[in-house]
């Protein structure tokens, strides 16, 4: 693998060739200490991110190496004008990957025509996040396994770049998808077209209630403020997708809650102490999987 | 009524585009980026009688011979649309236009948060689908009105 753009089209032997390596680097992560040293990872972040970044630093930095940024958007020849193609073509002559996250969809695939080195899509927009999906089918494969599993995803199904990744990836696998959303926030279009053309068995809910008790693994997402007209349908609809200990009542006694994190109030803390979280394991995951990730990259690329 | 009373002349050689869907004439000058600078004949017709079709528009370019692969382009617009070459006053050749697999820069992406509605050295790409074309950098899929997403 020389990028990873979307998940879309990545085959079932390519995912678990990273998780099983994931799974060895998070077994005995010392014995994977340095045998990068002096490679750098070029980190070209146009939108903020906290653990994604900070992940990827941590899993160069244990492989040896180390990462390169361009800083704050606001300080970098961004400012001045210079086009993302040309911002990538330069940083290439100085590292040996890249890392990219970019408020625009396509904004990936469009820098994986102008360079050669391996590349990753951290994030594009309202597109697509392959690494975040790694890290969440690592976490669902050691909660509830990979196959003859039934899945919940709930929030922000049309925004969430996460949703979309993970919602392709999990067509290579025996799931039920079960999609719960407002009305206005369902999967898009031509989302829902991948997942009907891969033969994936789909359906679409707007309330979790009749669905909750036949579900694995409950993977929530965070309905934003901004999507919304105006406070008060914000919190009316949001209010809908949280879930409490309450909400529990009904789910099975073995069911995983993951999210991609950060929450606002999607989960109440209470939900934290107990068996069904695993949204801090699932986030704690990230260094291992991208560090399995950039070997299997790197490695290829050598 | 027969396509013998249309209103434009026999031409003695180039490309005749028959079966327009109606209304899109203009359309199809402008995917082919003729606008008769080059000095060509361009003879236009619109919403005439059509015993196929009810009505349609044809396109008649003198002195020019189109490619198939220049041609198959309109097939996002005017479907069924027949392409006559002459020469001598003779039709030598009479093709359909096939859907081609992908075009380039030829549609703008209606999403606006995507990467080629940007000041990027990108061109648009889109991928031709059976029942419309979707945008290879953010997936977008346009269904209806693809000419109303000309790039020009």
């Amino acid at each position: 693998m020389r990028q990873l753009i979307t998940t879309k089209g990545l085959s079932r032997s390519a995912i678990e060739e990273v998780l099983d390596h994931a799974a060895a680097i998070d077994d005995d992560i010392r014995a994977h200490y340095g045998r990068y040293e002096g490679t750098i990872l070029g980190m070209l972040f146009y939108e903020p991110s906290t653990r994604t970044r900070m992940s990827f630093e941590t899993a160069i930095k244990r492989l040896g190496g180390d990462a390169v940024d361009m800083g704050p958007v606001e300080t970098s020849s961004v400012a001045k004008g210079e086009t993302l193609a040309d911002t990538a073509r330069v940083v290439e002559g100085y590292v040996d990957a890249i890392v990219l996250r970019h408020p625009r969809v396509g904004a990936a695939t469009m820098v994986g025509e102008f360079i050669d080195i391996p590349l990753i899509n951290a994030g594009d927009g309202a597109g697509q996040h392959p690494s975040q999906t790694l890290l969440d089918l690592f976490t669902i494969r050691e909660n509830a396994g990979l196959d003859d599993l039934s899945i919940g995803i709930m929030g922000d199904l049309k925004y969430g770049r996460t949703v979309h990744s993970l919602a392709h990836a999990l067509t290579n696998f025996d799931v039920h998808q079960h999609f719960i959303s407002p009305e206005s926030l369902r999967l898009p279009t031509n989302v829902r077209f991948d997942l009907h053309e891969a033969g994936a068995q789909v359906r679409e809910h707007t309330s979790l209630d009749d669905v909750l008790p036949s579900l694995d693994v409950l993977y929530v997402t965070r309905i934003q403020r901004e999507r919304f007209p105006d406070e008060n349908e914000y919190r009316a609809v949001a209010g809908e997708y949280q879930i409490d200990q309450a909400t529990l009542e009904n789910a099975p006694a073995d069911l995983t809650i993951m999210h991609p994190l950060p929450r606002i109030d999607e989960i109440a803390p209470e939900i934290d102490q107990t068996e069904h979280a695993a949204y801090f394991e699932q986030a704690h995951k990230g260094v291992p999987v991208r560090m399995a990730l950039l070997d299997l990259m790197l490695d290829d690329h050598e | 009524m027969s396509e013998r009373e249309l209103h434009v002349s026999k031409i003695g050689s180039g490309t005749v585009i028959d079966h327009i869907t109606a209304g899109q004439a203009l359309n199809v000058l402008a995917l082919l980026g003729i606008d008769g600078s080059a000095g060509e004949a361009v003879s236009v017709a619109m919403n005439v009688p059509s015993d196929r079709m009810g009505r349609k528009d044809v396109v008649k370019v003198e002195n020019r011979e189109l490619s198939q692969e220049e041609l198959d382009v309109l097939s996002l617009i005017a479907p069924d649309a027949t392409i006559n070459i002459i020469r001598n006053y003779e039709v030598v050749e009479k093709n359909r236009v096939d859907r081609p697999p992908v075009v380039s820069g030829v549609l703008n992406c209606p999403n606006r948060d995507c990467i080629t509605n940007t000041d990027e050295p990108v061109v648009t790409k889109f991928e031709v689908l059976d029942d419309g074309v979707r945008c290879e950098y953010c997936g977008t899929i346009i269904r209806e009105d693809i000419a109303g997403h000309l790039a020009f």
